[in-house]
């Protein structure tokens, strides 16, 4: 079925390209892509706003299953008829296709100076100086909570750890709600909104990041078994039986009223939009104490490159240009609440939780999830393991400190930290 | 025949007719197995021996599985699999086909109503998919949603009641039992077949000796089936060291709590094809899988020249 899939692509991308060249004076753009439910966005919004200013160029979005994209893309890519634009993975299977000269480098693209170096971290060689994917959006974590529950039991929006466990402990109290919408069964609940989640704070975002990544701090440093230690806290405060409530167990009970708080990913909020009869507001990641930076994990999810044997680069870096500027970003971020520009310009969302979740790039710093890049690339997967052991220390199953030692042991077993 | 024998002087030997046939019918199935099992069976074989070593597939003799049996982290892995498979199968044997020998021996009581409709309803969970059967049970033993907190409090027992699934004490003797649950049907109706073949004259020779009820299914039936009893225990056995399909819906991939969970079957999954950021690595999936293979070779070679050659069979 792939084979046929693939045939077809193919056929079409042949077709397009020597209709390409028959109208010598349109010059048509495609851009692969994943991302089945964009479409409509691309075809009724984002064409048409380039499509009106450059004249000449015409743009076509064509998407593949998000399960066949990767192998479809590197077919194409080697026969030849892959699109001008390609849609970027974050991290290293983007970073193989640049370093098989697939991808074009953007170093000089004008529009790339909209972005944060974190902004471009997934599409960056491990050296830091080349960029190859325009970043396209990102997800934001925090705390979404239902405002009904805060303003009935007079809690307000908790600032620290201390007034965070306040706030929990006031919901258990009066035991109407589920404190905290959380369950540990699907272990990944447990790890990205959880540990990535609250994280940032305690390991200082960037800085702690990269230190790990350069060796010079461990696992098992107080930074990183801090939020642990808080995640350990957190047990009690979950639902009945959390340690068998999967994730979409949590969405419902949050969603259904009978929770307070749902620790977050920015994705969540156009299905919470549609689902939830009550108010809903939100809050980033309590720091530690009053006054301190407070920290978001703003992590890189969609990016778009240049194929590298395009025969309209020029036409295809316009594009990618236009992709890049504050313009792009207010469309894609209104059409797709929760997936949010990654443009140092912010950009106004008429949605009011997205807008809220937005806001904290202002004055909290970013980072990307401290697993995602160059630390999981062997065996075992730091991430995996990141899941079972957050999921452990939350069950009671392992302390804080063993879970810490088992992460950087498994590390340590085969990433040397280049000198 | 008469045609192709000697005549009587020796003068003519009629050529005997090749026979083609036999080739071409067997041809098709011969080919279909051979492609889709013999081959990739040796491919998975000769890939355990190979690694990719500077970018390129290399043979590398054993050292793959050295690797698995000697770095800490991958034999911790393989044995804790190895573990949980053989609890997984000890629950099988212990609860699955005692209960399928039971139930067939209560369906082979003459005049007992309703017979008909118990065979179907018991056995109707083999014919589910498992991806419903884990999707079911996740939901009936939920916390949140599920039934059993609700009946278990209608009775007084929810203080009994925990998230089995969630716990690593109890999520593999859970998935062991929802596995139980849905398979119970396979011993029963092969022994029941089994029960049904028994000769009414042995039987009623029985009867007349004075052997009837408890003594007469021990003394009797029992050794009678025993050969189908032999062939559910290898059937189990090698159902439960290929068993990944309802782990894999109920748990997922990382087959948690903390690994409980976790056969051979899903570490495998996990190896050969990787899971989320982890990168599929097909020399080690290979290589597990070949011990897979050699773990389920020895169970049945270990029945056939052993087992089965000591378990008396009865001609009637």
């Amino acid at each position: 079925m792939t084979r046929t899939t693939l045939k077809g692509l193919l056929l079409a991308t042949s077709i397009l390209g020597s209709a390409g060249l028959a109208h010598a004076e349109d010059v048509t753009l495609t851009i692969d892509s994943w991302r089945n439910d964009d479409l409509s966005i691309w075809q009724e919004k984002l064409i048409p706003a380039f499509e009106a200013k450059n004249p000449g160029i015409k743009v076509k979005f064509a998407p593949t299953a998000p399960t066949e994209y990767d192998a479809a893309t590197d077919a194409k890519l080697a026969a030849g008829t892959a699109g001008d634009l390609i849609t970027c993975r974050p991290f290293d299977k983007s970073l193989a296709l640049y370093t098989r000269g697939d991808l074009a480098g953007l170093n000089d693209l004008s529009g790339m100076e909209n972005f944060s170096d974190v902004a471009k971290a997934a599409w960056t060689t491990d050296d830091g100086k080349t960029a190859f994917c325009v970043p396209m959006a990102s997800v934001i974590h925090g705390f979404i909570y239902n405002k009904d529950a805060f303003d009935k039991l007079g809690i307000a929006i908790p600032a620290t750890e201390a007034d965070f466990f306040a706030a929990l402990d006031k919901i258990k109290a009066d035991g109407t709600y589920i404190p905290l919408a959380m369950g540990t069964k699907d272990l990944w609940e447990a790890a990205t909104m959880g540990y990535q989640n609250i994280g940032p704070t305690y390991w200082k975002g960037e800085e702690g990041r990269a230190a790990l990544i350069k060796g010079e701090q461990k696992l098992t440093d107080a930074a990183w078994v801090e939020p642990y230690k808080v995640l350990a806290k957190w047990k009690d405060y979950l639902g009945d039986g959390f340690e068998a409530q999967t994730y979409p167990d949590s969405q419902n009970l949050f969603t259904l009223g009978r929770a307070a708080i749902y620790p977050a990913g920015s994705w969540e909020i156009g299905l919470f939009n549609s689902q939830a009869d009550f108010k809903m507001g939100a809050f980033p990641p309590p720091v530690k104490n009053a006054g301190d930076t407070c920290y978001i994990s703003d992590h890189n999810d969609i990016g778009v490159g240049l194929n590298a044997k395009s025969a309209h680069a020029e036409e295809a870096k316009k594009l990618l240009s236009w992709i890049a500027s504050p313009e792009f970003a207010e469309i894609y971020a209104n059409a797709l609440p929760g997936f949010f520009s990654l443009n140092s310009t912010p950009v106004k969302m008429a949605d009011p939780l997205a807008q809220e979740f937005v806001s904290w790039r202002e004055k909290c710093k970013p980072t990307i999830r401290s697993t995602y890049q160059i630390l999981s690339r062997g065996t075992p997967n730091l991430e995996n393991e990141t899941w079972v052991e957050s999921a452990n220390v939350i069950n009671g199953t392992d302390t804080p400190e063993a879970a810490a030692e088992k992460l950087q042991k498994g590390l340590d077993s085969w990433y040397k930290p280049a000198k | 025949m008469s045609s192709a024998t000697l005549s009587e002087d020796g003068t003519t030997i009629a050529p005997r007719a090749r026979r083609w046939h036999i080739a071409v019918f067997l041809l098709p199935a011969f080919i279909v197995y051979t492609a889709v099992m013999i081959l990739p069976l040796i491919e998975t074989l000769r890939l355990s021996l190979f690694n990719t070593v500077d970018g390129h597939s290399t043979f590398v003799g054993f050292s793959n599985f050295g690797v698995l049996f000697g770095d800490a982290r991958w034999a911790h892995d393989f044995w804790n699999a190895l573990k949980n498979n053989t609890i997984f199968f000890a629950i099988h044997m212990l609860i699955q086909n005692p209960l399928g020998i039971a139930l067939a021996a209560m369906l082979s009581i003459p005049n007992l109503r309703l017979a008909p409709f118990y065979r179907t309803a018991i056995f109707l969970p083999t014919l589910l998919s498992f991806v419903i059967v884990g999707f079911i049970w996740k939901l009936i033993l939920s916390p949140i949603w599920g039934i059993t907190p609700f009946f278990m409090d209608l009775v007084g027992l929810k203080s009994f009641f925990s998230p089995w699934l969630g716990k690593p004490g109890s999520a593999l003797i859970a998935v062991s039992l929802i596995s139980v649950w849905q398979n119970v049907g396979i011993p029963m109706m092969l022994i029941y077949a089994a029960l049904l073949n028994i000769p009414d004259e042995v039987i009623e020779a029985a009867e007349c000796d004075g052997i009837t009820g408890w003594s007469q299914f021990w003394k009797i039936k029992l050794p009678l089936i025993l050969p189908a009893i032999g062939m559910v225990s290898i059937l189990t056995f090698v159902g439960n060291f290929n068993a990944f399909d309802l782990v894999y819906t109920v748990q997922g991939a990382l087959a948690g709590p903390d690994g409980a969970t976790d056969i051979l079957g899903t570490l495998l999954y996990r190896t050969f094809f990787g899971f989320q950021l982890q990168l599929g690595d097909r020399s080690m999936g290979a290589t597990i899988a070949t011990v897979m293979f050699l773990i389920i070779l020895a169970g049945v070679s270990l029945y056939l020249f052993i087992i089965q050659r000591r378990i008396r069979r009865y001609q009637f």
